[in-house]
């Protein structure tokens, strides 16, 4: 055959890869199936040239080769016999409402479990042996009624709406609830679960819950129990319908049963769903799980309870101590606010002792000066209270600081000159810059 | 000097055609000296021959003329016989022989009673002598045809036809002076006709054959893997067939009748039978045309009827029983623990496979790159009546001078039965997601050892060396669920709201490789840029491996043997 071509790239090889001759043998090959491969084609004899090669095989290898190969061909329904019942054979195929499809082929014991393939099958086993072509060979009646129960049980279980109708009242597939002593005798689980397993054979939803074990969790039972509160079931009652007569000479009789029929329907399906529903409440009665996640659920609420609690006087605490520490806090800035204005009040004594100096430095400096009156004069009390006024009115205008400055300026001068200068010079400044009037002084700075 | 005897055939030449024997028809083929398979027809023009012999006055009737006995002389008419060759009457099912002559027991055997003499004289005919019959006249057909003798023939026959009922058969032909070289399988034969085409190329494909015939439908799943073919699976449905879909139409026109006329002409049986004919014709004109009409005359109570029906209708009234047909399909397949992903080819063969609706719901059934051959669904295939004949005809022409004893040895279980792979053989190589190696296949599973398969790979841009990874690969079916989305909310109608809850989550289906056993590493170097390096797995009988692997056109290459698995487990699975 020719070669595959690839074109996605193969993998660079990873650095540090080596092996000898660049070959690394790791693992084996599957085991493999044993087949026959059809002796048809050239292909095929060029194969059996090969594998000759001028040898002759025996009857024993034939058997030999045999041995292993994988069939192909199913075994003629060996999966679906079961014994006829005497009276299974005599029924009438007219009765066929009556009848079991599912035995009449042999097939009661998978029922609405049987597949299309088993239910064919089983059909043809059953026409093997009862076909009326037979029976007649064998010299028996021409009795075919029980080959038409065949055809009938065929008709009505290859089709799937007709096979549907017939699974609804096919009590021989139901399982009947246990009773409280069964139920305690055999275990809740072991009695419970096919009477589940066979109810959900109507469910529309595939597939359906299992009634599950001790070990199911909270959710499955709950899945469960809502599963089938919630049954959504295809069951249907027209298998058990009246016939309805087909003629047409009597239409008001014939609505008549319709109507009644239709009735009778709607009223088994209601009685069906509450039939399901008492047996789901008694199962669920029974159910342990239920009584256990009950108490846990009652235990999960104290829990919840004392947590609560706890978080509730924990929330307390924390207030407290959050409410204790805004206390602190609050206390700690009254203490640095109140430690500001101790601060703030001795700033300002200073500042006032230091004006009270600095006032009595530039009064001093007047007195000492000698009021500024020229050497070997005598300062009249005229002079002194004007030079007084005039220092007054300068000291009521000038900043503290101004007052420093003129202060340390004036300090230790007693030159009439010097001193009158630097008032001078101050005087001047301050009416330069706005801060008082050339008039407000009479003596200073003239 | 050769002798020469009656026919114009030297002494101890083999003159084989290809034989379909069914149930409802047979047909007869040969090969041209190109090699090509053709179907003979016969006096009467047909090629689909119906397998019925009857008789009137001591005169024997075939085919098509004596189908047509079945109306006024069906106690004297044998039809659909096959299938009770080499059987015991309780293991037959009558059922397709109730409205001509019914089997009925003779010693071990099934047997016929029927004038075939003279009128009024009762014999039993053993089914066996029927079928001597039936083949002379098949035989002689091809003998005219041919203008030589035929004394050999390759007959195809169902997967499940048992051992007791192939040497029955040959017993039989044998009678007929038809020497039987081979009986091969239907749905093989279906195959090896599709292959023996020139413009076919041997491929390993995986491939349903259905055999959809007149009373039975039989399905095949084989694995066809460099030329030779495997079968995993069959199944078989004597209730799924054409007279089924006949069935339909006659009851369509009783009822039709009955509207008019009051007599269910199914309760006579000459009216049923003749009715029977035509709807089968009305069926197949349905298979051509939109439109087909049926007219029998004098149906019942002297009434003529006419009818038409059209192609809808047909399918609307027959769609379950079509449903019916897929189903066994899909069956199949499944039953040879496959998926339909894993199909690449569905070869319909059988009369009623010329059924458009058929092959049209295969094509829903199967994803887009499955191949329905099958005449509605593809121009080029070849005409499924005759798959079984042709396939034949072709065997015979390989081992048509083949000793007997050479064909008996080549079909001994000891050359058929072999060991065939459980997984798939493939190399790793670079995908978009460059952390995982991608498997390509290089040998595919269900391939019968030994075997030898190569690949030539690509290699990173600027070549360099690579690394070739061997290993198993085992096909896994990934679903992803998809949320069909709704379409346009609340705003609409409420009429179509039941739709939307028939709308279930679309599942996406894909075939994708697992990587199984890390069989071997090998290392290529200095592979050129632009180069390619070609692998070769070999396995041989005892599943031992060799590797090769070399740059292609360059020297040298790497070389490597795995051991054979260690326990080598039987495959009685
Ligand atoms: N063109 C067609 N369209 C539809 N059905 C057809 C067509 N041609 C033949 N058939 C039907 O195919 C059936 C016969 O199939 P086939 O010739 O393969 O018979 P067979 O192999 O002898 O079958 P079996 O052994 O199952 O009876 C009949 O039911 C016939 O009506």
């Amino acid at each position: 055959m020719a070669a595959v071509q690839v074109s996605l790239p193969l993998p660079v090889l990873p650095q540090g890869w080596s092996e000898e001759k660049d070959f690394k043998p790791i693992g084996q090959l599957s085991s493999a199936t044993q087949r026959n491969i059809e002796p048809v084609g050239p292909h095929f004899l060029a194969h059996a040239r090969r594998k000759r090669h001028h040898r002759t095989f025996s009857e024993d290898e034939r058997i030999q080769a045999q041995e292993n190969v994988k069939r192909v061909e199913d075994d003629d329904a060996g999966d679906i016999s079961e014994p006829e019942d005497p009276l299974m054979l005599q029924r009438d195929a007219k009765d066929w409402k009556g009848q079991d499809h599912y035995a009449v082929l042999g097939l009661s014991k998978y029922r609405y479990k049987a597949t299309e393939s088993q239910i064919k099958r089983a059909h043809r086993k059953k026409v093997l042996r009862h076909h009326p072509d037979k029976k007649a060979a064998a010299g028996s009646s021409e009795d075919d009624s029980f080959f038409k129960c065949i055809q009938k049980a065929t008709e009505i279980l290859l089709d799937p709406v007709k096979r549907r109708q017939f699974d609804s009242v096919d009590e021989a597939a139901g399982v009947e609830p246990p009773s409280k002593k069964q139920a305690q005798k055999q275990g809740f689980f072991k009695s419970w679960s096919p009477v589940f397993e066979a109810e959900g054979r109507f469910s529309k939803d595939q597939p359906v819950p299992k009634l599950g074990d001790d070990n199911s969790t909270k959710e499955e039972v709950e899945e469960f129990y809502n599963f089938w509160y919630n049954f959504d079931s295809w069951r249907s009652f027209e298998y058990q319908d009246e016939d309805v007569p087909d003629d047409n000479e009597n239409r008001d009789q014939k609505r008549h049963v319709e109507r009644k029929n239709n009735n009778a329907r709607k009223k088994k399906k209601t009685e069906d769903t509450a039939r399901l529903r008492a047996l789901v409440d008694t199962c669920m009665q029974g159910d342990e799980r239920i009584k256990r996640f009950k108490k846990e659920q009652q235990a999960g609420k104290n829990k919840k309870r004392l947590e609560r609690e706890a978080a509730e006087k924990k929330e307390k605490e924390d207030k407290i101590k959050a409410a204790e520490e805004q206390e602190r806090l609050r206390k700690e800035a009254e203490e640095a606010a109140k430690a500001e204005r101790a601060e703030g009040k001795k700033a300002k004594e200073a500042a006032k002792n230091a004006v009270k100096k600095n006032k009595r430095v530039l009064k001093g400096s007047v007195k000492d000066a000698n009021y500024l009156v020229p050497a070997g004069e005598e300062a009249g009390a005229k002079r002194v209270d004007d030079v007084l006024n005039d220092v007054e009115a300068v000291m009521a205008k000038i900043e503290p600081e101004e007052m420093a400055l003129l202060a340390s300026k004036l300090n230790g001068l007693k030159v009439a000159d010097e001193v009158g200068s630097i008032w001078g010079d101050e005087i001047k400044r301050l009416v330069d810059a706005g801060k008082i009037e050339d008039g407000d002084t009479k003596v200073l700075g003239k | 000097m050769t002798v020469v005897i009656d026919g114009g055939l030297a002494e101890g030449e083999v003159n084989a055609i290809g034989i379909s024997f069914g149930n409802s028809n047979s047909s007869i083929a040969y090969t041209t000296g190109e090699g090509k398979a053709e179907v003979i027809a016969n006096e009467e023009g047909d090629r689909q021959i119906p397998s019925f012999l009857s008789y009137i006055e001591g005169e024997e009737y075939h085919g098509t003329q004596a189908k047509s006995q079945l109306v006024r002389n069906s106690n004297n008419t044998v039809a659909y016989f096959r299938d009770y060759l080499g059987q015991d009457l309780d293991s037959i099912d009558p059922t397709p022989c109730h409205a001509s002559a019914h089997p009925q027991k003779h010693e071990s055997t099934v047997a016929f009673s029927i004038q075939d003499t003279e009128p009024e004289t009762q014999n039993v005919v053993t089914v066996s002598e029927i079928t001597t019959r039936h083949i002379r006249r098949l035989a002689s057909s091809a003998s005219d045809f041919l203008g030589k003798k035929v004394n050999a023939a390759v007959i195809s026959v169902p997967t499940n036809f048992s051992e007791a009922q192939r040497e029955a058969l040959t017993k039989a032909s044998k009678a007929a002076g038809v020497d039987v070289l081979q009986m091969i399988s239907e749905p093989t034969a279906a195959v090896l006709a599709y292959d023996a085409r020139p413009e076919a190329e041997v491929k390993d494909k995986m491939i349903v054959v259905a055999d959809l015939g007149g009373t039975r439908s039989d399905i095949a799943v084989i694995a066809s893997r460099g030329g030779m073919y495997s079968i995993l699976s069959t199944s078989h449905d004597y209730e799924t067939a054409g007279a089924q879909l006949d069935q339909i139409l006659v009851d369509h026109f009783a009822k039709e009748f009955m509207k008019k006329h009051k007599t269910d002409p199914r309760q006579n049986a000459k009216s049923l039978a003749k009715l029977k004919l035509e709807a089968e014709a009305t069926k197949k004109a349905l298979s051509l045309g939109g439109n087909a009409s049926l007219s029998v005359e004098s149906l019942a109570d002297g009434v003529d009827f006419a009818s038409t029906i059209n192609r809808t209708r047909y399918e609307l009234l027959a769609g379950k029983m079509f449903g019916a047909f897929t189903r066994l399909i899909e069956d199949a397949v499944k039953k040879a623990d496959l998926d339909v992903l894993d199909i690449d080819e569905v070869i319909l063969s059988g009369g009623t496979s010329h059924t458009p609706r058929i092959s049209t719901n295969l094509q829903r059934l199967f994803p887009p790159s499955t191949r329905i051959l099958s005449p509605s669904t593809l121009p080029t295939a070849i005409d499924p009546s005759s798959l079984s004949a042709r396939g034949a005809a072709i065997q015979a022409s390989l081992i048509q001078e083949f000793e007997k004893e050479d064909i008996e040895q080549s079909t001994h279980p000891m050359v058929t039965v072999t060991p065939h792979l459980r997984n798939a053989i493939g190399v790793l190589v670079v995908s978009e997601d460059v952390k995982k190696g991608l498997f390509t296949a290089l040998v595919e599973r269900e391939t019968a050892v030994p075997c030898r398969r190569a690949g030539v790979f690509a290699v990173p841009r600027e070549g360099g060396n690579v690394i070739i990874k061997v290993c198993e690969g085992i096909r896994d079916i990934k679903i992803t669920k998809k949320e069909k989305a709704k379409t346009n909310g609340k705003a609409d109608s409420d009429s179509d709201s039941d739709d939307d809850q028939e709308e279930e989550d679309e599942e996406v289906k894909e075939k994708v490789w697992k990587v199984g056993t890390v069989l071997a590493e090998a290392a290529i170097r200095d592979v050129k840029k632009g180069g390619k390096v070609e692998v070769t797995v070999n396995v041989g009988v005892d599943l031992g491996v060799q590797i090769t692997a070399r740059e292609v056109g360059g020297k040298g290459g790497v070389r490597g043997n795995l051991d054979k698995p260690r326990s080598t487990e039987n495959g009685s699975a």
